[in-house]
């Protein structure tokens, strides 16, 4: 309760001298020294360049390739050529407009289009290096099965843990909601959960090989629940088939005009839309939430010291909070998209009853 | 704002990062884990159903050991009691042949006392004989001394003989 009054005390603090603070931020903001929206949509946001830290006022950053089929044809370079501003071949990156911060060129008639793009970003980049991990920490769990008798102990260690939280997911979430014959939907059900687990952990990791906001990505998430959505109605039986083309309602709801077979269908897309916004946007919440707490430090640098230096305890505690509940999070999601993705999946499995 | 707008280049490359992840992993991943562990499920349900089978087995061999046991102390009891019943019947054989044994020599010893009795009492009877002869014929010597005593003697012994004789006759 103490602690509580103090932070209150520290917050109103902050809020009492609005004018001079507004000012000064608003000069801070012009000096470019603390831009939080450009920082915070930056680092949540995709970018060509893996940007790591500044160092004495330069930006570290990794390169990454770009691959882009513009109107001339292919072009394949590294993202340190289109640094500042600068053209490569004709492409740059757009500054504002429709297409910000994405490589752009210019049409015959002067205005900005966007090529076809399929440059290794940031989140690209992050992708490959959660995939390669985890097909490693797989298949180092699968060879302990390859290498011991399994029948005759049990693994200790990493791959007793991955043995823990396979069997976990396997038991829990798919035996349960698909039914007996939930063994051909294991394997991308526990990819799925690992994948996103791993990505979400990696996430919240703040420096290089972690740190990019790949599962907080509409993309990446569409991607995913578009596997779900394969997975639901290609495999479903013809009693589910009949739920959405003639479900068991009164003829005039779906003779002349259609409309359970609307509903039906819409129903059919928003389950795994549901999935693709669920995770995508507690993930980019969980990211904005932690980038938007550790500003406040920042902001709060020209508010005098006194301010800034109890600002500082109050952001460390509730980021140490938040990374704790992004922690949670992180699994919670992984956890409830392979638990809804199976329920889907095992609803389109079930047979009349 | 393009945070809700999916990117086409992303997309590809998830795809692409994502179909070649499950491939791996659904190929040589997770089929080996889950295999493996329900394996070794199947085998602890294998030990766990053998082991209640063995004590099943136990109980059964314990159910059998009492009921050995049981008939044993059947069988011993009427062994027992058989035995008693031999011994009693030979008990009571030997006392009914020791019992005619006994009758049989005291009948023997009866017989010989009778015998013996008899043989006595015809010694007593030839010595009571001898000695009244000798005594009658002292009488008669003491009596035939002199003539009257012989004539009256020999009266009496008419009178006698009448009288004997008319009793008999009588």
């Amino acid at each position: 309760m103490k602690l509580f009054k103090f932070i209150a005390v520290l917050l109103l603090m902050s809020l009492w001298q609005p004018v001079s603070a507004q000012e000064k931020l608003e000069d801070d903001v012009k000096d470019g020294s603390v831009d939080v929206a450009d920082m915070l949509f930056g680092h949540i946001g995709d970018s060509y360049g893996w940007h790591i830290t500044d160092w004495n006022g330069k930006h570290v950053t990794i390169p990454l390739p770009c691959i882009v089929r513009s109107s001339t044809g292919w072009h394949c370079f590294m993202s340190s050529e289109l640094e500042h501003g600068h053209r490569y071949e004709g492409l740059f990156i757009a500054q504002e407009g429709r297409y910000q911060d994405k490589i752009v060129e210019y049409g015959e008639n002067g205005e900005i289009i966007r090529p076809f793009d399929i440059s290794i970003t940031k989140n690209v980049a992050s992708l490959m290096f959660t995939a390669v991990l985890l097909v490693f920490l797989v298949l180092y769990t699968a060879r302990w099965y390859r290498r011991n008798d399994a029948s005759e102990k049990a693994p200790k260690g990493f791959a007793g843990l991955m043995e823990m939280m396979v069997m976990m997911v396997n038991d829990d979430l798919v035996k349960p909601s698909i039914g007996p014959d939930y063994r051909k939907y294991t394997p991308y059900l526990l990819t799925v959960f690992f994948f996103i687990f791993l990505s979400n952990l990696l996430g919240i990791v703040p420096f290089f090989p972690g740190g990019a906001n790949v599962t907080g990505n509409i993309a990446v998430t569409l991607v995913l629940a578009l596997c779900t959505f394969v997975a639901i109605n290609l495999f479903a039986n013809r009693h589910y088939w009949k739920e959405i083309l003639w479900p068991d309602v009164p003829v005039f709801l779906k003779f002349p005009i259609p409309l359970m077979q609307i509903i039906e269908i819409f129903g059919m897309i928003t389950k795994p839309f549901s999935l693709m916004v669920r995770l995508f946007a507690n993930i980019l919440a969980g990211h904005a939430m932690i980038l938007g707490l550790v500003s406040v430090i920042f902001v709060t640098a020209k508010l005098g010291p006194v301010i800034n230096g109890s600002m500082t305890v109050v952001t460390m505690l509730f980021g140490v909070f938040m990374d704790c509940l992004e922690l949670l999070v992180a699994f919670i999601q992984a956890y409830v998209f392979t638990m809804l993705s199976s329920v889907f999946i095992g609803m389109s499995r079930q047979e009349e009853h | 704002m393009n945070l809700m707008l999916p990117d086409s280049g992303l997309i590809f490359w998830m795809t692409i990062i994502f179909a070649i992840v499950f491939f791996i992993l659904a190929k040589f991943g997770f089929p080996m884990i889950t295999g493996m562990v329900e394996k070794r499920a199947k085998r602890i349900d294998d030990a766990i159903s053998a082991a209640r089978k063995a004590e099943e087995a136990i109980a059964h061999l314990d159910q059998e050991k009492e009921r050995i046991i049981s008939e044993t102390r059947a069988e011993q009891a009427q062994m027992k009691k058989e035995a008693a019943q031999e011994r009693d019947r030979m008990i009571a054989e030997a006392q009914d042949q020791a019992r005619a044994e006994a009758q049989k020599i005291i009948e023997d010893a009866r017989q010989k006392i009778a015998e013996e009795r008899d043989a006595a009492l015809r010694e007593v009877r030839r010595e009571v004989a001898i000695l009244s002869l000798s005594i009658a014929e002292k009488i008669v010597r003491e009596n035939l001394s002199s003539d009257e005593k012989q004539k009256a003697l020999a009266d009496k012994m008419a009178d006698e003989a009448s009288d004997l004789y008319g009793v008999s006759k009588s």
